[in-house]
């Protein structure tokens, strides 16, 4: 027994009814590709069918019984999002389409006429080992206002590069963002006192917790305050939920001091043909019609991550990820992307396997009902950091089991055989 | 399950990856293409050289470099062997019949008479994932022909 595995690991895998099933050759499933999405237990499942088939209606502003009880169980997901993060106040929890919407969102509002308006010499700071989805839009905004964008390196063991971080906050910088853990290298960055640093000369702090929040338990209440992100994103697909829902997290004074993104029903509290008022948080942020039952299984898939316990998920997914690494170092010719140190370190792990494309990798793991990543995992400017073009990655989660480890060695063993690697 | 490998990554394939033919870029060319399958990040720098025949411009030259996995790097040698001196006519013969295969599903019988090689790959087309790679190098080459003739008939 590996010290820290979930202790109920084998009542856990029965909660999740995908990892039952076999691949057509009739072999157990392996699923290590969770950092990309997550399973889904039943009890998400079973929320999102029950409010399907008894409680569907559109929410606010049906005036009758189904209408009341899909708005209360809207905003329970709600509720339970905010009790997730220990947001400071339910308000500030806003529904987006994924974690990218909920960039976007920021990046663009960050562009439009009001207090936090950037232009010429102002400056948004993020990292090269950003997702594409926390780069593109930064790079979008800072074209479009004349902004410069401005990037923290990496070292060679693939943490931050703080060693510039003086030229890089400073008054003209008005937004850092970064990721939480990478979804690549797997490194947990060191956010707090990054925030602090940011905050020191008054710029807005995101974060991206794509990875984080799936991994390590987050109390945002809890952090004092100059070391409390301004806006946290995750999405709910890698955290047990459904596709089709984000959540974008941003303080009230940040969100209040934003001007609305996308118009619409919803968003508003008066219209005429002459102008409009807007809706306050978080509704001013969520025009149109809400992904209702998404909302509803990220509810249902958060209160099941806090029966298990962030803390207790945390500690598994390091004793998986400490197991793979120890099963990784033995196959020869491989080598990990990124912090080999399981605690400095999040599930996720990218290596490279001498003489065998990561394409073909996958193929061959596939083949042997082991499901991992290959490619550039949206992280190109990272793979360009290490000199390599791509990578495979394999990602663990709550449901992930030492056997898993092993199938996945011995299939990478059988891999370079097949290639004829010896 | 090792059979269902086998029939994707086929002797051939695996030579070709091992050994590409017409690898690295040459002078003379009239047309230089990068083109990069966006899912997975394989790129392939490919030159195109054609020389006036009888019946129209010949393909006298392709030349590349290529980062990517075994089916597209052997793809992209087997391409080279395929219409390396032929007509721009008999080449994009031989890259439509190619490209039926590989959109085929399986269902496609290759003919090894035009795709010689390139009867290798009908097992990829099984695999939709990878279909992809087995086009890159292919895509490239039609690309770099057109801009050359395009150019051609510009001046």
């Amino acid at each position: 027994m590996i010290d820290g595995l979930l202790p109920d690991l084998e009542v856990v895998r029965k909660d999740f009814p995908i990892l039952t099933r076999t691949t057509p050759a009739g072999l157990p499933l392996v699923y290590l590709d969770s950092a990309n999405t997550s399973q889904k237990p039943q009890v998400v499942i079973d929320a999102m069918v029950d409010h399907l088939e008894r409680h569907n209606a559109n929410v606010a502003r049906a005036m009758h019984l189904l209408g009341a009880e899909a708005t209360e169980a809207f905003e329970g997901g709600r509720d339970r999002v905010a009790s997730f993060l220990g947001a400071p106040s339910r308000e500030e929890v806003v529904f987006t389409k994924n974690a990218s919407e909920a960039l976007n969102l920021l990046a663009n509002t960050f562009a439009w006429a009001g207090e936090h308006q950037l232009g010429p010499g102002d400056v948004v700071v993020t990292t090269e080992m950003e997702h594409h989805s926390n780069i593109v839009p930064w790079q979008l905004v800072t074209e479009r206002t004349g902004a410069e964008l401005r990037w923290f390196g990496l070292t060679d063991d693939g943490q931050l590069d703080l060693t510039n971080i003086d030229e890089l906050l400073t008054e003209h910088t008005k937004v850092v963002t970064l990721t939480w853990v990478s979804n690549m290298l797997g490194t947990i960055n060191p956010v707090a006192e990054i925030t602090r640093r940011a905050h020191e000369v008054g710029a807005v702090v995101v974060l991206d917790a794509s990875q984080a929040a799936p991994q390590l338990p987050i109390d945002l209440a809890a952090m004092p305050e100059a070391e409390r992100p301004d806006a946290l994103v995750f999405t709910g697909h890698k955290t047990v939920g459904p596709t089709g829902i984000g959540v974008l997290w941003g303080s009230r004074a940040l969100l209040e001091s934003l001007p609305p993104f996308l118009g619409g029903g919803e968003m508003i509290e008066t219209v005429t043909m002459e102008r409009s008022t807007y809706a306050g948080i978080p509704h001013k942020f969520e025009a149109g019609t809400p992904p209702i039952v998404e909302a509803v299984g990220l509810g249902a898939a958060l209160e099941y991550l806090d029966g298990i316990g962030m803390e207790a998920i945390q500690r598994h997914e390091q004793a998986i990820t400490g197991y793979a690494l120890e099963g990784l170092a033995t196959v020869p010719g491989l080598k990990v992307l990124g912090p080999t140190d399981a605690h400095a370190r999040g599930g996720a792990v990218s290596f490279e396997i001498d003489g065998v494309h990561p394409h073909d990798v996958a193929q061959v793991l596939d083949s042997r009902g082991v499901a991992v990543r290959a490619g550039h995992h949206c992280a190109k400017p990272a793979h360009a950091r290490f000199g390599v073009q791509s990578s495979s990655r394999m990602s663990s989660y709550l449901y992930t089991t030492p056997a898993d480890i092993d199938a996945l060695v011995e299939a990478l063993n059988y891999t370079r055989s097949y290639f004829t690697l010896g | 399950m090792s059979a269902e490998l086998d029939a994707l990554y086929q002797e051939i394939i695996l030579d070709h990856y091992k050994n590409p033919h017409h690898q690295g870029l040459r002078d003379p060319f009239e047309a230089e293409v990068h083109h990069v399958n966006p899912t997975c990040g394989d790129e392939v720098t490919l030159r195109v050289h054609l020389t006036d025949g009888p019946d129209g411009p010949v393909v006298d030259d392709v030349s590349y470099d290529a980062l990517g996995c075994s089916i597209s790097q052997a793809a992209t040698s087997v391409m080279t062997d395929l219409v390396i001196g032929k007509s721009v006519a008999e080449a994009m013969d031989v890259h439509a019949e190619f490209l039926t295969l590989m959109q085929g599903k399986g269902t496609v019988e290759p003919d090894e008479e035009v795709l010689e090689d390139g009867i290798a790959f009908a097992g990829v087309a099984k695999f939709p994932a990878r279909v992809k790679c087995a086009l890159l190098g292919w895509m490239a080459w039609k690309d770099a022909t057109t801009q050359t003739l395009t150019n051609g008939d510009d001046q």
